[in-house]
């Protein structure tokens, strides 16, 4: 009987990012297993051993679409384990199983939450509301086990060097209807230079920019300073970049030493995703941005000034 | 082909929401607009249901209110609403949410359900899943291009490193992101004709709900504080003088990335 559990899609043969950060956190509650689907590499079985995994259950996948059939695996297993927390990250899958396993077991699904905890049995979240101005804590009243969606980088993932954990096999269950959909095809856009996550600075541009053809401004500098690029969504609305590139909510939560946003307004929805980096650099032309709430440092005036010249003396350097 | 559009009317983002201090509850005023996010989803109807011979029915739940963000939605084009507005349903939860509309929506009868990835007040992300789940369909989410295939739907789903292509049979679910289409404004003519499309106005009870399988009473979850987080240190803002970009130059020295 393990009570924490935490869900886990592999990713190019390793567990996803996501389940190293939530299992460092769950950890601190006693064991913890993971309900882990894909192909199931041995790589990927260390990896959630190494971050504090003692079980792993695994449900191999295939072209169908896998939230159905996974939901159900998943209920069965909280079932027969007395399951208290399962603890999901914000990608595609997680939130698909997260909100069809609700459905199936008929329990409450805390989503966008930064901060958890599993004490005597009871369950709190936290999450930050108004573009991180408020902090709300929910207490599940509902009877275990109680579903709680975790925002990127809420926990920092920390190895514990642990073992590699048993694995169980996971019978694939039929769903009749609702598993009928199928992946036929899969698509990796190219990328180039650092990745947005990963990244020590972020160079992000919004609308401000002025449109797909003055891009480059953007990535001239982000590539002076070795820089991943970074985009509100209105500039991937606009179809400037891809969409893989978007800060924000709906985005990529990003804590890189440096952000340098210009051009960008600084909406709640974006903030959420950035406001947490080390030090913040806003060029704006309009002084009441609410960026500027943010920034350490704020420079009122055109990107297309300030910008270009901010490369060059780099280049210079 | 019928199609519903799950919608949900939200008050104006525009104008700062007040928390109601004992509940916690947003304070809805009685004027609320169409969340912006779910015409993309109407968008997407409206198109699968001009080249599919096929009729699209907005379904929300939510104190209706003046109805303007309903109203916009079907002076964009679709048949008609239903409503589902009863003080009952006051501090649902997403899952309640789901089951109501679920319920409406089987009620009505449907092969295709369209909603947005996330709402702009509640941003759960999970009811279209849910309500998938509740209808036994699949969930399509995160499409970013919607076509229809031989008695199907074909979708570009939007993943962290590209897209996935993905198809399933009719009856299913979709959600959509924003950018998938260009919604269209509502003309004048629109607007006129959305006055006297029928909307239809249901109760929790009418749907099956008890009083206490739906709002707060339902919940399963409660609000027990809400904190002010410490602001940032206010930094500093300057006009640029032309030399601006040596500000930045010193800021990146002194935390040493240059
Ligand atoms: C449910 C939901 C989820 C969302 N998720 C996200 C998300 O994940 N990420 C996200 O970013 N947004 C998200 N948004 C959108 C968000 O609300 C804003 O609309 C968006 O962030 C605005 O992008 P922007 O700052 O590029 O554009 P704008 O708000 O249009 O701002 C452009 C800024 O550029 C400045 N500017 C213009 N010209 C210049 C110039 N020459 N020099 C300097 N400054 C200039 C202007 O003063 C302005 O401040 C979401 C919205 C919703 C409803
Ligand atoms: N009260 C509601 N009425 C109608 N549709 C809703 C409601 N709440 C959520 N939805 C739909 O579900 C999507 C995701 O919402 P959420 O799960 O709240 O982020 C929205 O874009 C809507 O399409």
């Amino acid at each position: 009987m393990t009570t924490t559990w935490v869900f886990s899609e592999e990713s190019e043969g390793h567990a996803p990012a996501s389940a190293l950060e939530l299992l460092t956190k769950a950890r601190s509650f006693g064991d913890v297993a993971v309900f882990h689907i894909g192909a199931g590499s041995d790589e990927a079985f260390a990896e959630l051993g190494d971050h504090g995994a003692t079980s792993v259950y695994h449900l191999t996948t295939d072209e169908h679409l896998p939230a159905a059939a996974a939901a159900a695996a998943f209920a069965t297993l909280l079932e027969e384990h007395a399951a208290e927390l399962v603890l999901f990250g914000m990608g595609n899958t997680d939130r698909d199983v997260a909100g069809r396993l609700s459905a199936r077991i008929d329990r409450p699904v805390l989503a966008n939450m930064v901060d958890v905890s599993l004490d005597g049995g009871t369950v709190r979240a936290t999450s930050e509301i108004l573009g991180g101005v408020q902090a709300v804590v929910t207490e599940v009243t509902a009877p275990a086990p109680a579903l709680v969606i975790v925002r990127p980088k809420a926990f920092p993932a920390e190895p514990a060097g642990g073992a590699v954990p048993p694995v169980t096999a996971v019978a694939m269950p039929d769903v009749g209807r609702s598993g009928s959909a199928v992946v036929t095809e899969s698509h990796v856009e190219a990328s180039e230079g650092p990745d947005l996550e990963a990244a020590s600075i972020v160079v992000s541009g919004g609308r401000g920019v002025g449109g797909q053809d003055k891009w480059s401004v953007i990535e001239g500098l982000a590539s002076e300073l070795d820089a991943a690029v970074g985009a509100t969504r209105a500039v991937i609305d606009a179809g400037w970049v891809p969409a893989r590139l978007q800060v924000g909510q709906t985005g990529k939560t990003i804590k890189p030493d440096v952000y340098i946003a210009a051009g960008v307004s600084g909406a709640m929805q974006h903030l959420v995703g950035m406001k947490d980096s080390g030090t913040i650099i806003a060029i704006n032309k309009d002084p009441d941005a609410p960026i500027f709430s943010v920034a350490d440092l704020g420079i009122v005036g055109d990107l297309h000034q300030v910008v270009p010249k901010l490369t060059e003396a780099l280049q210079a350097r | 082909m019928r199609i519903a559009v799950c919608v949900k009317q939200i008050p104006d983002p525009a104008t700062p929401y007040d928390l109601d201090p004992v509940s916690h509850r947003v304070v809805r005023p009685n004027d609320q607009v169409l969340d912006d996010t779910d015409r993309f989803g109407v968008e997407v109807g409206l198109q699968l249901a001009e080249a599919n011979e096929g009729t699209v029915t907005l379904f929300s739940m939510s104190p209706s209110g003046s109805l303007q963000g309903i109203r916009q939605a079907l002076a964009m084009g679709a048949d008609k609403a239903v409503i589902i507005d009863d003080e009952n349903l006051a501090g649902s939860d997403a899952l309640t949410t789901s089951k109501v509309l679920a319920a409406a929506i089987e009620r009505e009868g449907f092969d295709l359900i369209i909603a947005g990835t996330e709402s702009t007040d509640g941003y759960t992300g999970v009811v279209p899943q849910q309500i998938a789940e509740l209808v036994d369909v699949p969930s399509l989410t995160f499409a970013r291009k919607v076509e229809t295939t031989n008695g199907g739907i074909r979708i570009e789903q939007q993943t962290a490193g590209g897209y996935d292509v993905v198809e399933a049979p009719l009856p299913t679910l979709l959600s959509v992101t924003s950018g998938v289409v260009e919604p269209r404004y509502p003309t004048f003519k629109g607007i006129m004709q959305a006055k006297k499309k029928p909307i239809d106005t249901l109760t929790a009870e009418n749907l099956g709900f008890s009083a206490d399988q739906v709002g707060d009473a339902a919940a399963g979850q409660t609000i027990t504080s809400v904190e002010p987080i410490p602001a940032r240190e206010a930094g500093e803002i300057v006009e640029d003088d032309g030399e601006g970009y040596l500000k930045i130059v010193a800021l990146l020295e002194q935390v040493k990335v240059i």
